[in-house]
Protein backbone atom coordinates (compact mmCIF):
# COMPACT_ATOMS: atom_id res chain seq x y z
CA UNK A 1 0.00 0.00 0.00
CA UNK A 2 0.97 3.47 -0.61
CA UNK A 3 0.88 6.47 1.99
CA UNK A 4 -0.82 8.81 0.27
CA UNK A 5 -4.73 9.54 1.27
CA UNK A 6 -4.19 6.45 4.30
CA UNK A 7 -7.05 7.24 6.42
CA UNK A 8 -9.12 8.75 3.98
CA UNK A 9 -12.61 6.95 3.57
CA UNK A 10 -15.74 7.48 0.96
CA UNK A 11 -18.98 7.14 2.64
CA UNK A 12 -22.38 8.68 2.63
CA UNK A 13 -22.65 11.09 5.83
CA UNK A 14 -25.70 12.40 7.55
CA UNK A 15 -26.46 16.17 7.86
CA UNK A 16 -26.96 16.42 11.77
CA UNK A 17 -27.36 20.19 11.83
CA UNK A 18 -26.98 22.92 9.46
CA UNK A 19 -27.10 26.50 10.80
CA UNK A 20 -26.84 30.06 9.86
CA UNK A 21 -24.04 31.77 11.96
CA UNK A 22 -23.78 35.36 10.41
CA UNK A 23 -22.54 34.73 6.42
CA UNK A 24 -21.98 31.29 6.91
CA UNK A 25 -23.56 28.05 7.39
CA UNK A 26 -22.13 25.69 10.24
CA UNK A 27 -22.89 22.21 9.09
CA UNK A 28 -22.45 19.46 11.15
CA UNK A 29 -22.05 15.56 9.44
CA UNK A 30 -22.42 12.51 11.05
CA UNK A 31 -18.56 10.38 10.28
CA UNK A 32 -18.88 8.12 13.04
CA UNK A 33 -15.56 6.09 13.88
CA UNK A 34 -13.67 8.25 11.48
CA UNK A 35 -13.40 11.74 13.49
CA UNK A 36 -10.32 9.44 14.59
CA UNK A 37 -8.50 10.17 11.75
CA UNK A 38 -9.25 13.24 11.24
CA UNK A 39 -6.24 16.41 12.61
CA UNK A 40 -6.47 20.01 12.18
CA UNK A 41 -5.63 21.10 8.71
CA UNK A 42 -7.26 18.24 6.80
CA UNK A 43 -10.28 18.77 4.94
CA UNK A 44 -13.00 16.80 3.18
CA UNK A 45 -13.94 16.37 -0.59
CA UNK A 46 -17.98 17.10 -0.78
CA UNK A 47 -20.08 15.60 -3.89
CA UNK A 48 -22.60 18.72 -4.39
CA UNK A 49 -25.66 19.29 -6.74
CA UNK A 50 -27.18 15.50 -6.42
CA UNK A 51 -26.94 12.38 -8.81
CA UNK A 52 -28.39 14.21 -11.92
CA UNK A 53 -26.19 17.37 -11.12
CA UNK A 54 -24.12 18.62 -13.80
CA UNK A 55 -21.37 19.34 -11.55
CA UNK A 56 -18.90 16.87 -11.85
CA UNK A 57 -16.50 18.22 -9.44
CA UNK A 58 -16.65 17.50 -5.37
CA UNK A 59 -16.37 20.66 -3.29
CA UNK A 60 -13.19 20.90 -0.76
CA UNK A 61 -13.62 22.34 2.76
CA UNK A 62 -11.52 22.44 5.63
CA UNK A 63 -12.60 20.31 9.13
CA UNK A 64 -13.58 22.81 11.12
CA UNK A 65 -13.29 20.97 13.90
CA UNK A 66 -14.13 17.03 14.88
CA UNK A 67 -16.00 15.95 18.16
CA UNK A 68 -17.64 12.76 19.70
CA UNK A 69 -20.69 13.01 21.97
CA UNK A 70 -22.80 9.83 23.24
CA UNK A 71 -25.92 11.30 21.27
CA UNK A 72 -24.39 11.78 18.15
CA UNK A 73 -21.26 9.50 17.72
CA UNK A 74 -18.56 11.27 16.08
CA UNK A 75 -18.98 14.42 13.91
CA UNK A 76 -17.37 16.72 11.55
CA UNK A 77 -18.01 20.65 11.70
CA UNK A 78 -17.58 22.57 8.82
CA UNK A 79 -17.97 26.77 7.77
CA UNK A 80 -18.91 26.90 4.44
CA UNK A 81 -19.73 30.33 2.98
CA UNK A 82 -22.51 29.81 0.60
CA UNK A 83 -20.59 31.37 -2.11
CA UNK A 84 -20.81 29.20 -5.77
CA UNK A 85 -23.43 27.20 -7.01
CA UNK A 86 -21.62 23.90 -5.15
CA UNK A 87 -21.76 25.33 -1.46
CA UNK A 88 -24.92 26.99 -1.93
CA UNK A 89 -26.46 23.09 -2.68
CA UNK A 90 -24.39 22.03 0.31
CA UNK A 91 -26.02 24.91 2.55
CA UNK A 92 -29.35 24.48 1.14
CA UNK A 93 -29.15 20.72 2.32
CA UNK A 94 -31.30 19.97 5.41
CA UNK A 95 -30.65 17.89 8.49
CA UNK A 96 -31.60 14.07 7.60
CA UNK A 97 -29.86 15.19 4.27
CA UNK A 98 -26.98 12.45 3.34
CA UNK A 99 -23.66 13.89 1.59
CA UNK A 100 -21.29 12.10 -0.29
CA UNK A 101 -17.88 12.66 1.30
CA UNK A 102 -13.89 11.34 0.88
CA UNK A 103 -12.29 12.43 4.08
CA UNK A 104 -9.98 13.29 6.29
CA UNK A 105 -7.33 13.93 3.10
CA UNK A 106 -4.55 16.24 2.82
CA UNK A 107 -1.99 17.27 5.63
CA UNK A 108 -2.42 18.31 8.80
CA UNK A 109 -1.02 21.23 10.92
CA UNK A 110 2.21 20.13 12.81
CA UNK A 111 1.58 19.84 16.70
CA UNK A 112 4.71 20.99 18.81
CA UNK A 113 6.11 18.65 21.25
CA UNK A 114 7.17 21.21 23.82
CA UNK A 115 4.74 23.77 24.83
CA UNK A 116 5.68 26.99 22.75
CA UNK A 117 4.01 30.39 21.68
CA UNK A 118 1.56 30.18 18.86
CA UNK A 119 -0.18 32.48 17.06
CA UNK A 120 -3.18 31.14 14.47
CA UNK A 121 -4.11 33.55 12.03
CA UNK A 122 -7.35 33.69 10.22
CA UNK A 123 -8.97 35.50 7.14
CA UNK A 124 -12.83 35.37 6.33
CA UNK A 125 -13.95 31.86 7.21
CA UNK A 126 -11.06 30.29 6.87
CA UNK A 127 -10.49 30.97 10.82
CA UNK A 128 -12.93 27.77 10.89
CA UNK A 129 -10.18 24.89 11.29
CA UNK A 130 -8.19 26.89 13.67
CA UNK A 131 -10.41 27.32 16.72
CA UNK A 132 -10.40 23.00 15.97
CA UNK A 133 -6.32 23.88 16.17
CA UNK A 134 -6.51 26.08 19.18
CA UNK A 135 -8.01 23.00 21.12
CA UNK A 136 -5.31 20.97 20.28
CA UNK A 137 -2.40 23.21 21.12
CA UNK A 138 -3.74 24.29 24.51
CA UNK A 139 -3.90 20.76 25.85
CA UNK A 140 -0.31 20.69 24.64
CA UNK A 141 0.15 23.38 26.95
CA UNK A 142 0.74 26.19 24.22
CA UNK A 143 0.00 29.60 24.51
CA UNK A 144 -2.33 30.29 21.43
CA UNK A 145 -3.37 33.98 20.87
CA UNK A 146 -5.55 34.65 17.66
CA UNK A 147 -5.84 37.41 14.64
CA UNK A 148 -9.14 37.34 12.25
CA UNK A 149 -9.57 39.47 9.55
CA UNK A 150 -11.92 40.46 6.89
CA UNK A 151 -12.83 42.86 4.66
CA UNK A 152 -16.10 43.47 6.97
CA UNK A 153 -17.50 42.57 10.06
CA UNK A 154 -20.32 40.25 8.27
CA UNK A 155 -17.33 38.01 7.14
CA UNK A 156 -15.77 37.18 10.44
CA UNK A 157 -16.33 33.93 11.94
CA UNK A 158 -15.37 33.89 15.55
CA UNK A 159 -17.80 31.30 17.47
CA UNK A 160 -18.36 32.09 21.45
CA UNK A 161 -17.21 28.58 22.29
CA UNK A 162 -14.06 28.85 20.28
CA UNK A 163 -12.91 32.16 21.88
CA UNK A 164 -12.48 29.92 24.84
CA UNK A 165 -10.15 27.58 23.61
CA UNK A 166 -7.84 30.81 23.12
CA UNK A 167 -5.65 33.33 25.04
CA UNK A 168 -6.45 36.53 23.30
CA UNK A 169 -8.26 37.10 20.21
CA UNK A 170 -8.05 40.24 18.39
CA UNK A 171 -10.48 41.28 15.31
CA UNK A 172 -9.18 43.51 12.14
CA UNK A 173 -11.43 44.53 9.04
CA UNK A 174 -10.48 46.48 6.55
CA UNK A 175 -13.65 49.13 6.81
CA UNK A 176 -13.56 49.13 10.38
CA UNK A 177 -17.02 47.66 11.12
CA UNK A 178 -15.42 45.13 13.49
CA UNK A 179 -12.65 45.06 15.92
CA UNK A 180 -9.49 47.62 14.52
CA UNK A 181 -9.40 49.16 11.47
CA UNK A 182 -6.83 47.96 9.52
CA UNK A 183 -5.23 44.42 8.09
CA UNK A 184 -4.93 40.94 10.08
CA UNK A 185 -1.08 41.01 9.35
CA UNK A 186 -0.16 44.35 10.38
CA UNK A 187 0.47 43.37 14.21
CA UNK A 188 2.23 40.15 13.25
CA UNK A 189 6.28 42.03 12.38
CA UNK A 190 6.52 43.75 15.93
CA UNK A 191 5.07 40.05 17.65
CA UNK A 192 7.67 38.51 15.40
CA UNK A 193 10.91 41.35 16.02
CA UNK A 194 10.01 41.31 20.02
CA UNK A 195 10.42 37.56 20.09
CA UNK A 196 6.56 36.50 21.14
CA UNK A 197 6.24 33.88 18.74
CA UNK A 198 7.32 30.72 17.87
CA UNK A 199 4.75 29.14 15.29
CA UNK A 200 2.31 30.57 13.14
CA UNK A 201 -0.57 28.88 11.98
CA UNK A 202 -2.24 30.60 8.78
CA UNK A 203 -5.50 30.10 6.95
CA UNK A 204 -7.09 32.39 4.60
CA UNK A 205 -6.85 33.86 1.14
CA UNK A 206 -3.42 33.27 -0.59
CA UNK A 207 -2.61 36.88 -0.23
CA UNK A 208 -2.67 37.09 3.38
CA UNK A 209 -0.11 33.53 3.65
CA UNK A 210 2.32 35.16 1.46
CA UNK A 211 2.31 38.51 3.41
CA UNK A 212 3.40 36.65 6.71
CA UNK A 213 5.64 34.08 5.33
CA UNK A 214 7.69 37.60 3.76
CA UNK A 215 7.16 38.59 7.65
CA UNK A 216 8.69 35.71 8.76
CA UNK A 217 11.28 34.79 6.20
CA UNK A 218 14.44 36.36 7.89
CA UNK A 219 12.88 34.94 11.23
CA UNK A 220 13.40 31.69 12.90
CA UNK A 221 8.89 31.59 13.47
CA UNK A 222 7.71 28.53 11.52
CA UNK A 223 5.01 29.21 9.48
CA UNK A 224 2.55 26.68 8.86
CA UNK A 225 -0.20 27.67 6.14
CA UNK A 226 -3.14 25.75 4.87
CA UNK A 227 -3.32 27.18 1.34
CA UNK A 228 -6.13 27.20 -1.13
CA UNK A 229 -5.83 26.58 -4.22
CA UNK A 230 -8.46 25.04 -7.07
CA UNK A 231 -8.91 21.24 -6.57
CA UNK A 232 -10.70 18.94 -9.52
CA UNK A 233 -9.89 15.69 -7.25
CA UNK A 234 -8.76 16.71 -3.69
CA UNK A 235 -6.53 13.04 -3.88
CA UNK A 236 -3.14 13.51 -5.70
CA UNK A 237 -4.20 12.30 -9.48
CA UNK A 238 -5.86 15.26 -11.47
CA UNK A 239 -2.77 17.44 -10.67
CA UNK A 240 -4.35 21.01 -10.95
CA UNK A 241 -3.73 22.28 -7.43
CA UNK A 242 -0.23 22.52 -8.23
CA UNK A 243 2.07 25.17 -6.05
CA UNK A 244 5.47 25.75 -6.74
CA UNK A 245 7.79 24.91 -3.31
CA UNK A 246 10.92 24.77 -2.79
CA UNK A 247 12.51 20.89 -1.44
CA UNK A 248 15.47 20.18 1.04
CA UNK A 249 17.50 20.11 -2.07
CA UNK A 250 16.72 23.77 -3.12
CA UNK A 251 15.05 22.32 -5.87
CA UNK A 252 11.86 23.17 -6.71
CA UNK A 253 8.59 21.06 -7.33
CA UNK A 254 5.32 21.61 -8.33
CA UNK A 255 3.31 20.03 -5.11
CA UNK A 256 -0.44 18.98 -4.77
CA UNK A 257 -2.04 21.50 -2.69
CA UNK A 258 -4.73 18.04 -1.77
CA UNK A 259 -1.68 15.69 -1.05
CA UNK A 260 1.20 17.72 0.07
CA UNK A 261 -0.77 20.20 1.42
CA UNK A 262 -2.92 22.09 2.40
CA UNK A 263 -0.85 22.73 5.18
CA UNK A 264 2.76 23.71 3.76
CA UNK A 265 5.79 25.26 5.16
CA UNK A 266 5.36 28.71 4.15
CA UNK A 267 9.16 29.59 4.40
CA UNK A 268 8.98 27.08 1.06
CA UNK A 269 6.32 28.11 -1.31
CA UNK A 270 7.71 30.20 -3.93
CA UNK A 271 5.00 32.60 -3.88
CA UNK A 272 6.40 34.77 -6.43
CA UNK A 273 6.10 31.73 -8.84
CA UNK A 274 2.27 31.12 -7.81
CA UNK A 275 0.53 30.95 -11.21
CA UNK A 276 3.46 31.06 -13.19
CA UNK A 277 5.02 28.36 -15.36
CA UNK A 278 8.41 28.19 -14.00
CA UNK A 279 11.24 28.92 -16.82
CA UNK A 280 13.85 25.89 -16.53
CA UNK A 281 12.48 22.21 -16.04
CA UNK A 282 13.09 20.84 -12.59
CA UNK B 1 -21.34 -14.47 -12.78
CA UNK B 2 -18.01 -15.51 -11.52
CA UNK B 3 -18.25 -17.63 -14.89
CA UNK B 4 -18.93 -14.66 -17.19
CA UNK B 5 -15.85 -14.14 -19.77
CA UNK B 6 -15.16 -10.30 -19.13
CA UNK B 7 -11.91 -10.81 -20.60
CA UNK B 8 -10.47 -8.56 -23.45
CA UNK B 9 -7.64 -8.16 -25.89
CA UNK B 10 -5.33 -5.42 -27.12
CA UNK B 11 -3.12 -6.73 -29.62
CA UNK B 12 -0.98 -9.18 -28.22
CA UNK B 13 -2.00 -8.23 -24.58
CA UNK B 14 -4.52 -10.12 -22.59
CA UNK B 15 -6.95 -8.25 -19.38
CA UNK B 16 -8.96 -10.14 -16.85
CA UNK B 17 -11.45 -7.21 -17.41
CA UNK B 18 -11.73 -4.48 -20.08
CA UNK B 19 -11.84 -1.54 -17.56
CA UNK B 20 -8.62 0.58 -17.18
CA UNK B 21 -8.03 3.90 -15.39
CA UNK B 22 -7.28 6.72 -18.24
CA UNK B 23 -4.01 8.15 -18.67
CA UNK B 24 -3.68 11.62 -16.78
CA UNK B 25 -6.55 10.87 -14.51
CA UNK B 26 -4.79 8.05 -12.22
CA UNK B 27 -1.42 9.46 -11.68
CA UNK B 28 0.32 6.29 -11.13
CA UNK B 29 -2.15 4.31 -9.22
CA UNK B 30 -0.79 4.89 -6.02
CA UNK B 31 -3.46 7.83 -5.19
CA UNK B 32 -6.27 5.49 -5.43
CA UNK B 33 -4.88 2.05 -4.35
CA UNK B 34 -6.58 3.65 -0.84
CA UNK B 35 -9.74 3.00 -2.76
CA UNK B 36 -10.06 -0.06 -4.24
CA UNK B 37 -7.19 -2.72 -5.15
CA UNK B 38 -5.30 -2.02 -8.32
CA UNK B 39 -5.49 -5.62 -9.52
CA UNK B 40 -8.71 -5.88 -9.45
CA UNK B 41 -9.45 -3.59 -12.62
CA UNK B 42 -8.05 -4.29 -16.19
CA UNK B 43 -5.50 -2.18 -16.03
CA UNK B 44 -3.95 0.79 -15.03
CA UNK B 45 -2.71 3.41 -17.64
CA UNK B 46 -0.05 5.66 -16.22
CA UNK B 47 -0.10 9.45 -16.69
CA UNK B 48 2.00 10.45 -19.92
CA UNK B 49 5.36 10.71 -19.08
CA UNK B 50 7.69 12.74 -20.86
CA UNK B 51 11.96 12.02 -21.34
CA UNK B 52 12.82 14.72 -18.78
CA UNK B 53 11.07 16.09 -15.39
CA UNK B 54 8.76 18.66 -16.66
CA UNK B 55 6.93 20.95 -14.78
CA UNK B 56 3.95 21.50 -16.78
CA UNK B 57 1.73 24.79 -17.28
CA UNK B 58 1.11 27.68 -14.92
CA UNK B 59 -2.09 27.61 -12.80
CA UNK B 60 -4.95 28.01 -12.89
CA UNK B 61 -4.94 24.70 -14.17
CA UNK B 62 -8.92 23.69 -14.03
CA UNK B 63 -12.19 24.93 -15.01
CA UNK B 64 -15.50 23.10 -14.08
CA UNK B 65 -17.98 23.48 -17.05
CA UNK B 66 -21.64 21.77 -17.61
CA UNK B 67 -21.17 18.03 -16.96
CA UNK B 68 -17.37 18.67 -17.57
CA UNK B 69 -14.39 20.25 -17.20
CA UNK B 70 -10.95 21.75 -18.57
CA UNK B 71 -7.62 20.98 -17.74
CA UNK B 72 -4.35 22.37 -18.84
CA UNK B 73 -1.65 20.46 -16.36
CA UNK B 74 0.64 20.09 -19.47
CA UNK B 75 2.36 16.99 -18.77
CA UNK B 76 3.78 17.71 -15.25
CA UNK B 77 5.86 14.59 -14.44
CA UNK B 78 9.13 13.06 -13.09
CA UNK B 79 10.31 11.83 -16.25
CA UNK B 80 10.93 8.65 -17.38
CA UNK B 81 14.18 7.54 -15.69
CA UNK B 82 11.93 8.15 -12.67
CA UNK B 83 9.16 6.95 -13.68
CA UNK B 84 10.51 3.65 -14.39
CA UNK B 85 12.40 3.51 -11.52
CA UNK B 86 10.08 3.86 -9.27
CA UNK B 87 6.24 4.12 -10.21
CA UNK B 88 6.29 0.88 -12.44
CA UNK B 89 8.25 -1.34 -9.96
CA UNK B 90 5.70 -0.08 -7.23
CA UNK B 91 2.93 -1.04 -9.23
CA UNK B 92 4.01 -4.60 -10.28
CA UNK B 93 4.53 -5.55 -6.94
CA UNK B 94 0.51 -4.23 -6.41
CA UNK B 95 0.44 -7.22 -9.26
CA UNK B 96 -1.66 -4.84 -11.70
CA UNK B 97 -1.65 -4.91 -15.19
CA UNK B 98 0.02 -1.88 -16.16
CA UNK B 99 -0.04 0.41 -19.40
CA UNK B 100 2.46 3.54 -19.70
CA UNK B 101 1.56 6.26 -21.82
CA UNK B 102 4.44 8.45 -23.12
CA UNK B 103 4.58 11.69 -24.84
CA UNK B 104 7.19 13.04 -26.39
CA UNK B 105 8.07 17.04 -28.60
CA UNK B 106 9.74 15.19 -31.23
CA UNK B 107 9.84 11.62 -32.58
CA UNK B 108 13.46 10.83 -31.24
CA UNK B 109 11.71 11.47 -27.76
CA UNK B 110 9.07 8.91 -28.67
CA UNK B 111 11.76 6.83 -29.61
CA UNK B 112 13.89 6.82 -26.95
CA UNK B 113 11.13 6.91 -24.28
CA UNK B 114 9.89 3.60 -26.34
CA UNK B 115 13.20 1.97 -25.93
CA UNK B 116 13.40 2.71 -21.98
CA UNK B 117 9.84 1.46 -22.03
CA UNK B 118 10.89 -1.66 -23.84
CA UNK B 119 14.08 -2.17 -21.14
CA UNK B 120 11.49 -2.46 -18.37
CA UNK B 121 9.45 -5.80 -16.66
CA UNK B 122 5.74 -6.01 -16.28
CA UNK B 123 4.44 -3.38 -18.52
CA UNK B 124 1.51 -5.17 -20.75
CA UNK B 125 1.24 -2.44 -23.46
CA UNK B 126 2.76 1.67 -24.46
CA UNK B 127 0.14 4.02 -25.22
CA UNK B 128 1.89 6.81 -27.05
CA UNK B 129 -0.22 10.22 -26.58
CA UNK B 130 0.57 12.08 -29.92
CA UNK B 131 -2.97 14.09 -28.82
CA UNK B 132 -2.30 16.10 -25.81
CA UNK B 133 -3.73 19.27 -26.40
CA UNK B 134 -1.93 21.07 -23.70
CA UNK B 135 1.64 21.70 -25.44
CA UNK B 136 2.88 24.95 -25.60
CA UNK B 137 2.45 24.88 -29.82
CA UNK B 138 -0.41 23.61 -31.09
CA UNK B 139 1.59 22.58 -34.18
CA UNK B 140 3.18 19.60 -31.38
CA UNK B 141 -0.27 17.91 -31.51
CA UNK B 142 1.40 15.24 -33.91
CA UNK B 143 -2.25 13.19 -33.75
CA UNK B 144 -3.43 16.62 -35.69
CA UNK B 145 -1.16 15.77 -38.93
CA UNK B 146 -1.46 12.72 -40.42
CA UNK B 147 2.46 12.35 -41.37
CA UNK B 148 3.71 13.53 -37.98
CA UNK B 149 1.53 10.99 -36.54
CA UNK B 150 2.59 8.27 -38.91
CA UNK B 151 6.35 9.32 -38.54
CA UNK B 152 6.24 9.00 -34.48
CA UNK B 153 4.53 5.77 -34.75
CA UNK B 154 6.73 4.34 -37.26
CA UNK B 155 9.84 5.23 -34.52
CA UNK B 156 8.15 3.63 -32.13
CA UNK B 157 7.39 0.64 -33.74
CA UNK B 158 11.30 0.68 -35.15
CA UNK B 159 12.38 0.80 -31.30
CA UNK B 160 9.50 -2.10 -30.27
CA UNK B 161 9.14 -4.75 -32.48
CA UNK B 162 6.13 -6.19 -30.96
CA UNK B 163 7.36 -7.53 -27.78
CA UNK B 164 3.94 -5.41 -26.12
CA UNK B 165 1.14 -3.82 -28.08
CA UNK B 166 1.91 -0.40 -29.28
CA UNK B 167 -1.59 2.05 -28.76
CA UNK B 168 -1.91 5.05 -30.18
CA UNK B 169 -3.65 7.51 -28.80
CA UNK B 170 -5.91 10.31 -30.95
CA UNK B 171 -7.64 13.37 -31.15
CA UNK B 172 -10.67 14.10 -31.81
CA UNK B 173 -9.68 17.75 -32.49
CA UNK B 174 -9.44 16.24 -36.74
CA UNK B 175 -11.47 16.60 -39.84
CA UNK B 176 -11.02 13.08 -40.73
CA UNK B 177 -9.70 10.88 -38.03
CA UNK B 178 -10.48 7.82 -39.65
CA UNK B 179 -7.97 8.78 -42.22
CA UNK B 180 -5.65 9.83 -39.08
CA UNK B 181 -6.21 6.18 -37.80
CA UNK B 182 -5.45 4.26 -40.71
CA UNK B 183 -2.38 6.58 -41.15
CA UNK B 184 -1.23 5.44 -37.33
CA UNK B 185 -2.04 1.62 -38.07
CA UNK B 186 0.12 1.58 -41.21
CA UNK B 187 2.98 2.85 -39.20
CA UNK B 188 2.51 0.02 -36.90
CA UNK B 189 0.50 0.86 -34.23
CA UNK B 190 -1.52 -2.56 -32.38
CA UNK B 191 -4.65 -0.43 -30.98
CA UNK B 192 -5.92 3.19 -30.88
CA UNK B 193 -6.79 4.91 -28.13
CA UNK B 194 -9.94 7.42 -28.61
CA UNK B 195 -10.23 10.16 -27.71
CA UNK B 196 -8.52 12.27 -26.17
CA UNK B 197 -9.64 15.75 -24.39
CA UNK B 198 -11.66 18.12 -26.96
CA UNK B 199 -9.64 21.55 -26.73
CA UNK B 200 -11.82 24.59 -25.07
CA UNK B 201 -11.66 27.39 -23.23
CA UNK B 202 -13.38 29.49 -20.61
CA UNK B 203 -13.10 33.00 -19.94
CA UNK B 204 -13.32 34.27 -16.51
CA UNK B 205 -15.83 37.23 -15.93
CA UNK B 206 -14.27 38.64 -13.30
CA UNK B 207 -10.98 39.15 -15.16
CA UNK B 208 -12.22 38.92 -18.42
CA UNK B 209 -9.74 37.07 -19.99
CA UNK B 210 -8.88 33.10 -20.32
CA UNK B 211 -9.44 31.17 -17.16
CA UNK B 212 -6.78 28.77 -17.77
CA UNK B 213 -2.81 29.54 -17.14
CA UNK B 214 -2.28 27.97 -20.34
CA UNK B 215 -5.42 29.89 -22.29
CA UNK B 216 -6.54 26.54 -23.43
CA UNK B 217 -7.65 23.80 -22.08
CA UNK B 218 -8.87 19.96 -22.58
CA UNK B 219 -12.65 19.24 -22.15
CA UNK B 220 -13.24 15.87 -20.49
CA UNK B 221 -16.45 14.62 -18.86
CA UNK B 222 -19.44 13.74 -19.64
CA UNK B 223 -19.95 16.74 -21.86
CA UNK B 224 -17.96 14.48 -24.08
CA UNK B 225 -18.82 11.34 -23.98
CA UNK B 226 -20.96 11.76 -27.75
CA UNK B 227 -17.95 12.70 -29.49
CA UNK B 228 -16.31 9.44 -27.91
CA UNK B 229 -18.84 7.58 -29.22
CA UNK B 230 -19.02 8.72 -32.20
CA UNK B 231 -15.39 8.71 -33.00
CA UNK B 232 -14.85 4.90 -31.74
CA UNK B 233 -18.11 4.39 -33.94
CA UNK B 234 -16.30 5.79 -37.48
CA UNK B 235 -13.11 4.24 -36.71
CA UNK B 236 -14.52 0.54 -35.73
CA UNK B 237 -16.42 0.47 -39.25
CA UNK B 238 -13.42 1.87 -40.68
CA UNK B 239 -11.12 -0.91 -39.40
CA UNK B 240 -13.05 -3.40 -37.47
CA UNK B 241 -9.65 -5.45 -36.95
CA UNK B 242 -8.29 -2.76 -35.11
CA UNK B 243 -9.22 -2.72 -30.95
CA UNK B 244 -10.14 0.34 -29.55
CA UNK B 245 -9.40 1.29 -25.90
CA UNK B 246 -12.31 3.88 -25.79
CA UNK B 247 -12.11 7.19 -23.36
CA UNK B 248 -14.59 10.30 -23.24
CA UNK B 249 -16.78 10.94 -19.96
CA UNK B 250 -17.22 7.50 -18.91
CA UNK B 251 -19.10 8.14 -15.19
CA UNK B 252 -21.20 4.48 -15.20
CA UNK B 253 -21.35 0.76 -16.19
CA UNK B 254 -24.11 2.02 -19.23
CA UNK B 255 -21.60 4.75 -20.42
CA UNK B 256 -19.25 1.75 -20.89
CA UNK B 257 -21.30 -0.38 -22.10
CA UNK B 258 -22.03 2.16 -25.00
CA UNK B 259 -18.53 2.53 -26.14
CA UNK B 260 -18.22 -0.78 -26.25
CA UNK B 261 -21.19 -1.48 -28.47
CA UNK B 262 -19.50 1.48 -30.86
CA UNK B 263 -15.92 -0.81 -30.86
CA UNK B 264 -14.28 -0.26 -27.95
CA UNK B 265 -12.90 -3.44 -26.85
CA UNK B 266 -11.51 -1.48 -23.46
CA UNK B 267 -12.84 1.41 -21.74
CA UNK B 268 -10.74 3.83 -19.52
CA UNK B 269 -12.33 5.42 -16.64
CA UNK B 270 -10.88 9.35 -16.13
CA UNK B 271 -12.30 12.39 -15.15
CA UNK B 272 -14.67 10.41 -13.20
CA UNK B 273 -12.40 9.33 -10.65
CA UNK B 274 -12.38 12.83 -9.66
CA UNK B 275 -15.64 12.98 -8.62
CA UNK B 276 -15.90 9.71 -7.36
CA UNK B 277 -12.58 7.29 -6.15
CA UNK B 278 -14.40 4.22 -6.58
CA UNK B 279 -15.86 4.86 -10.02
CA UNK B 280 -13.28 2.22 -12.19
CA UNK B 281 -14.37 -0.18 -9.81
CA UNK B 282 -17.60 0.60 -9.84
CA UNK B 283 -18.02 0.86 -13.35
CA UNK B 284 -16.64 -2.13 -14.05
CA UNK B 285 -19.04 -3.86 -11.68
CA UNK B 286 -21.71 -2.36 -13.25
CA UNK B 287 -20.91 -3.23 -16.48
CA UNK B 288 -20.43 -6.87 -15.83
CA UNK B 289 -24.23 -6.72 -14.25
CA UNK B 290 -25.45 -5.04 -17.42
CA UNK B 291 -23.60 -7.14 -20.09
CA UNK B 292 -25.03 -9.91 -17.95
CA UNK B 293 -28.76 -8.61 -18.08
CA UNK B 294 -28.33 -7.51 -21.64
CA UNK B 295 -27.33 -11.45 -22.62
CA UNK B 296 -24.26 -11.24 -23.96
CA UNK B 297 -22.25 -14.64 -23.14
CA UNK B 298 -19.10 -12.51 -23.08
CA UNK B 299 -17.54 -9.53 -23.03
CA UNK B 300 -15.80 -9.88 -26.83
CA UNK B 301 -19.48 -10.65 -28.14
CA UNK B 302 -20.52 -6.98 -27.78
CA UNK B 303 -18.03 -5.23 -28.91
CA UNK B 304 -18.92 -3.50 -32.23
CA UNK B 305 -22.29 -4.73 -31.75
CA UNK B 306 -23.82 -1.19 -33.18
CA UNK B 307 -22.49 -2.20 -36.11
CA UNK B 308 -24.69 -5.33 -37.01
CA UNK B 309 -26.57 -5.38 -40.05
CA UNK B 310 -30.34 -4.77 -39.63
CA UNK B 311 -32.48 -7.36 -38.76
CA UNK B 312 -29.68 -9.19 -36.53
Amino acid sequence: MSEINRGASHLLAPVLANKRVGQYHQIVLGIGDLVKSCRPGNFVAIKVGGDSSRMILRRAFAISRVAESVSFGGTMELIVAPHGTGSKWLCSQSEGAEVDIVTPLGTAFGIPTQPVNALLVGGGYGSAPLFGLAEVLKARGCKVDMLLGASTGGKIYAPMEGKRSVNSLKIFTEDGSMGELGRVTEPILKLVEDKLVDVIYSCGPMGMLRAISEITANSDVVHQCAVEEAMACGIGICMTCVLPVRGESGQISMLRSCIDGPVMDGAQVQWDLVGQAPEVAP
Amino acid sequence: MSNFDFSTTLGNAFFNTPIFTASGCASSGKELAQFFPLNEIGAVVTKSVMNKPRYGRPTPRMAETPSGMLNSIGLQGPGIDAFLAKDVPWLVEQKSRVIVSIAGETVEEYATLARKVRSVPGISALEVNISCPNVENRGLVFACDPDASRRVIDGVRRTIGGEIPIIAKLSPDVTNLPAIAQGVVDAGADGLALINTVLGMVINLDSMRPHLGGKTGGLSGPAIRPVAVRAIYQVHAAMPQVPILGMGGVSSGRDALELILAGASGVSVGTASFGNPHAVIEIQRELQELLIAKGFPTLKSAIGYAHREEGQ
